[in-house]
């Protein structure tokens, strides 16, 4: 074990949980955060199976990076991922055969995520295999822990379960609890993964973006000089 | 476990490796072969997935549809074994959507409806007048399930399709013998917006369809859903159902596809017959 946890991979597993999460610091992988996240077993699947595939490509592709011709780098890379999609949809399909309906064509869609692409061409094309199958797994878990906040707020409030069981009780079916239907909407995810980046900035202010521009005040009698 | 380098073209195949990979990656003819042999590689893993798993997954799908049949005949039960419930207690038939008789001389096992629906020579066009369903085309022949005790039929398990607000609904409704009482519905297949028109798969609302009539005293297929809630005590209130909250546009697509189903365009031919022989 103490062979694979070297500093360097270390590094490359825990950073992306906070530090570096693609999703709030990179603003990567939101498509796929805003449409799986109405709930928890969706999310949680979504999770594993973009892990797996971020993980296996990236090691794939370090694997024979010093022999990718940089002319067809792009769609080696994307051949790749491709076909790992493909393996991993069909093993859900045998395996969690409810879940894999639900997720429908958002599986398929882990070929067009940032991230996967993203560790590809920022990590795995200039690091060795070990670590690039590291760091597929850190940036996966950082979308993971992402996704399953959102899809906690988002089952609980609106539709009063949490994996399915039921926590608040449904008027509909007797209790006390309305469901908050914008919750069971994509454009809830965007407020709540808005909210979380805007707590992850708050805590660590290193994270805030720069102002690249400062907006000049105008000047008396300036206005729309140039 | 036969060694690789036992193999007459090992020696051949490693040359050319090494020719390949010593060049460097911008040449033309490396860039050809790592482009072909990514692909190879590629092809090869998902060829060997999906051909591995297929078997299971098309038990899985088989599984499926027959949970969903003992669902919408109410004898599902939890933790039971569904293959064994459904050779039991339930009987596939195929019919003649047009003349409403069974067909003989094709396997029941292994028609499909859904494929049939798709292929021109076993389906027909639906007139755009017509096609309030929105399916396009239906199959001519139509795979139907009965549920008997003895001989006497204790319901007849339909299969109903049409468009919702984001996709093509797949369901069943299962009547009772007299082709008009409806004991449950379900949709097996649906990609509505989850907790608004994703509510046709709610336990709660399927259950308010029992006991509602399809058909009104001149025949007509009558069975809607309406806005809000049903007034029990009113007349008619047995051909309508409490529509889905905040999903207008699911509501209207499964009104419409009950309607068209339960038309002399689906089922009625059918249902009549059964009424008549039994």
């Amino acid at each position: 074990m103490s062979a694979i946890l070297t500093s360097e991979t270390k590094k490359v597993l825990i950073k992306p949980l906070i530090n570096e999460n693609p999703i709030t610091l990179q603003v990567l992988g939101i498509c796929s955060a805003l449409a799986v996240t109405s709930q928890m077993s969706t999310s949680l699947i979504m999770a594993i199976a973009l892990t797996s595939v971020t993980a296996c490509s990236s090691a794939s592709i370090s694997l024979i990076r010093n022999h990718i011709p940089s002319s067809i780098r792009i769609i080696v890379q994307m051949t790749i991922i491709a076909s790992l999609v493909i393996v991993v949809d069909q093993i859900l399909k045998a395996v969690a055969y409810d879940i894999s309906k639900q997720l429908s064509v958002f599986v398929g869609l882990i070929i067009t995520n940032c991230i996967v692409m993203g560790r590809a061409e920022a990590y795995a094309m200039k690091n060795p295999p070990l670590e690039s199958f590291m760091d597929g797994i850190g940036n996966g878990l950082g979308y993971s822990l992402i996704l399953v906040i959102v899809a906690f707020f988002r089952e609980l409030f609106g539709s009063g379960k949490l994996l399915g069981i039921e926590i608040f009780e449904l008027t509909k079916d007797g209790g006390w609890y309305d469901p908050n239907g914008l919750m069971l909407l994509p454009p809830s995810a965007f407020f709540i993964i808005g909210m979380i980046i805007w707590v992850f900035r708050q805590v660590k202010p290193e994270q805030r973006e720069h102002v690249e521009f400062e907006i000049m005040p105008i000047a008396h009698g300036e206005g729309g000089h140039h | 476990m036969p060694n690789l380098k036992d193999c007459k073209h090992y020696e051949k195949f490693k040359l050319y490796a090494d020719r390949i990979l010593a060049q460097s990656n911008d040449s033309l003819e490396k860039t050809l072969a790592i482009a072909l042999w990514v692909c190879f590689v590629c092809a090869i893993l998902v060829s060997i997935a999906a051909v591995a798993l297929r078997p299971i997954q098309a038990n899985n799908k088989a599984l499926d549809m027959k949970k969903n049949i003992l669902d919408v005949a109410g004898l599902l039960q939890e933790g039971g074994d569904i293959n064994a419930a459904f050779d039991q207690q339930i009987e596939a038939k195929l019919v003649d959507l047009e003349t409403g008789d069974y067909v003989e001389g094709i396997d029941v096992a292994t028609y499909d409806q859904r494929k049939a629906a798709k292929d021109p020579e076993q389906s027909i066009a639906i007139p755009p007048e017509e096609d309030i369903a929105s399916i396009k085309a239906k199959a001519k022949i139509a795979k139907v399930y009965l549920v008997k005790k003895g001989e006497e039929i204790q319901s007849i398990i339909l299969p109903i399709s049409g468009y919702g607000l984001w996709s093509t609904l797949y369901g069943f409704l299962a009547l009772e013998a007299d082709g008009q009482t409806v004991q449950s519905i379900n949709f097996y297949d649906q990609a509505e917006t989850p907790g608004l028109g994703g509510e046709v798969v709610n336990p709660n609302w399927r259950a308010l369809w029992q006991g509602k009539k399809v058909y009104n005293e001149a025949g007509e297929p009558v069975l809607k859903l309406v806005k809000g809630t049903v007034d029990t005590n009113k007349p008619g209130s047995e051909y309508q159902v409490d529509g889905l909250a905040g999903a207008t546009l699911t509501s209207v697509g499964v009104s419409n596809l009950v309607k068209y189903w339960m038309s002399k365009e689906g089922f009625a031919t059918y249902l009549d017959k059964v009424r008549t022989d039994g």
